[in-house]
């Protein structure tokens, strides 16, 4: 936090800026820092610093969740952690032209929804590797993992498999 | 259960803002419009109030529903705050049709509103995004246009939906709203126009797309007894419906499609549903109504439909989860020119133009989606419609459905994870 000469009031640290006179438009900002935990969703993101993908497979039903799900949605019952298939499918895809605030540097992204054999749900990421022009529905990817983990979901992306 | 009417409705102009009211005025001016319209209704006579708005973030207010409840002198009457992502203002309606059903009260006033012009667009679709997992969906490039145009790239692998199809909802819906002056973006488009628009997420375009909006919206229901006493052509609200989904689209099973009353299980023999290409929720809302309301086929007993066109993919998915057309038959169902409003010049060939218009007042792709009001502004449209009095509030009569006696009003959030259904029907 910076020094201000009001002292410690964290309101008064705002320096007043004024975008209108007649109705009054003031800049204002609004910040909010968390202890976010992950919680008994942990060794998900655990599992993408050591380069694995993990689903949550049913321990009654046997219902094999691409996501993180302590609890199966269709028995009740819990779930153990169990790893995913290393290749996988496009099951749907955008390319990104324009995005939230926070993304539109990244413009244009390839979203994806991955589908894996034997697996009953699907997967979001994000497509890297590939011209967004060429991506298809059905397209075989894999899975990349990040060298220095942030412990965020974007700890895994896809890529392409070469065909050949 | 009791019998519960629509009495009367008002909307403010939906804009892109409005710097110089906030919240608490934009729904005074909606409300002061809805009493004048039954003037025999006296304040005495509402019991509360329940509110709508979607975002704390848009508002940098915590409890604003607080506010405009004293601001309309409503205080120290019940009041509650409703909050269900886009399908807010449809949960808010059926919220105060649980006061009047229940008898917990007489008279019940519905508002709603969103000021969404007080950051940028794309803090804007930033904080919307936020409606989505912030663990596992945001953090990817949270962002619903790109949610919404993965769902239609897989409609269209499903069952051959075009983009063609997609921008003649487009055309449609803003050529609507050239005759309502409520709307933001009433204009004369293009099918070429829609797709020459620059690109936002593909396959969607900036026409293919409902804009941020300031504005308000109220309604006043109520039991038969004020009803009867205080409006002329109450709107009997004869069947409310809902439904949910999973908050990650890709949790969606892969399973059988929920069946309407007309439909069979031999149309979907093949069909893995709901997947990402429908909206489960929707289908549920629309059966729960159609059950409340008696409806069996409703492609017959309506006679107009205000749906949450978000998208125009949206739309052409709704077709379907309410039972329009079957399955995967959306994209043919607009191009048959069914949902077009009869008497508009549209610049296209339709077949069956206007057999039942969907979105006569331009949907939220031509009114705006001020995310708190637009619920309730369908409630409004389809109480217009249904007392004949679109001419009297629009100042023209060109959206006005002939003779109407059904109307069905759809509001829906996130990804589908919220959906109301809700009927209202002609007194006669
Ligand atoms: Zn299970």
């Amino acid at each position: 936090m910076n020094e201000s000469p009001e002292g410690s009031d964290p309101l008064a640290q705002h320096r007043v800026e004024i975008l209108s006179m007649d109705p009054l438009i003031l800049r204002d900002r609004y910040e909010i820092e968390y202890r976010h935990s992950y919680a008994q969703d942990t060794p998900f993101f655990l599992g993408l610093s050591k380069g694995e993908l993990l689903g949550s497979r049913c321990t009654q039903c046997r219902y094999f969740y691409a996501t993180p799900r302590r609890h199966c949605m269709e028995c009740g019952h819990a779930t153990t952690w169990e790893r995913l298939p290393t290749t996988a499918r496009i099951h749907t895809f955008t390319v990104c032209y324009y995005g939230s605030e926070r993304f539109l540097k990244e413009t244009p992204y390839v979203l994806i929804l991955v589908e894996f054999e034997g697996v009953n749900t699907l997967f979001l990421s994000r497509l890297k590797g590939v011209d967004p022009e060429q991506v298809r529905i059905g397209m075989p990817v894999r899975p990349r993992f990040a060298k220095e983990p942030t412990y965020t979901v974007t700890d895994v992306w896809f890529e392409p498999i070469e065909q050949g | 259960m009791r019998p519960v009417y629509l009495i009367s409705g008002g909307v403010t102009k939906f804009a892109k803002a409005h710097p110089e009211k906030d919240f608490r005025l934009m729904v005074k001016e909606a409300y002061d419009y809805a009493l004048r319209d039954i003037p025999a209704l006296t304040p005495d006579m509402i019991d509360g109030a329940v509110g709508s708005y979607f975002s704390d973030h848009f508002t940098r207010q915590l409890k604003a529903a607080s506010m405009v409840q004293d601001y309309l002198g409503l205080c120290p009457k019940p009041s509650k705050r409703i909050e269900g992502g886009g399908a807010t203002g449809g949960l808010c309606l059926q919220s105060a049709w649980e006061a009047i059903a229940s008898g917990r009260m007489e008279c019940c006033v519905a508002f709603g509103f969103e000021t969404m012009s007080r950051v940028s667009t794309w803090k804007g679709n930033e904080f919307i995004a936020l409606a989505s997992d912030t663990n596992f969906d945001f953090p990817i490039g949270g962002f619903y246009t790109g949610y919404y145009a993965m769902m239609v790239q897989r409609h269209m692998y499903e069952f051959g939906t075009t983009v063609e199809q997609m921008a003649m909802v487009s055309v449609k819906n803003h050529i609507n709203a050239l005759y309502n002056p409520y709307a933001q973006k009433a204009k004369r488009l293009t099918i070429e126009q829609v797709r020459q628009a620059p690109m936002v997420a593909t396959p969607l375009t900036m026409e293919d797309i409902c804009t941020m909006s300031d504005g308000a919206a109220v309604c006043i229901l109520a039991s038969e007894r004020i009803a009867s006493r205080v409006c002329d052509r109450p709107v009997h609200i004869t069947g409310v419906g809902s439904g949910s989904d999973t908050m990650r689209m890709a949790d969606r099973p892969h399973g059988k499609v929920l069946l309407l009353p007309h439909e069979q299980e031999s149309d979907y023999a093949t069909l893995r549903y709901p997947g990402v290409h429908s909206f489960r929720g929707g289908r549920m809302a629309a059966k729960l109504a159609y059950h409340m309301a008696g409806i069996q086929d409703p492609r017959e007993e309506l006679s107009f439909i205000e749906l949450h066109d978000a998208y125009t993919s949206s739309e052409i998915q709704t077709y379907e989860d309410l039972g329009l057309c079957k399955y995967g038959e959306g994209g043919s169902f607009v191009e048959s020119g069914i949902p077009f409003m009869p008497g508009i010049d549209y610049g296209l060939s339709l077949p069956q133009q206007g057999r039942l218009p969907v979105n006569p007042s331009g949907g939220l792709l031509a009114c705006g989606h001020p995310v708190g009001a637009t619920g309730l502004m369908q409630a409004v449209f389809a109480l217009w419609q249904l007392q004949g009095a679109i001419e009297k509030h629009l100042g023209n009569g060109m959206l006005q459905v002939s003779r109407p006696r059904r109307g069905l009003i759809h509001s829906h959030a996130g990804t589908g994870t919220y959906i109301t259904v809700t009927i209202l029907e002609a007194v006669t």
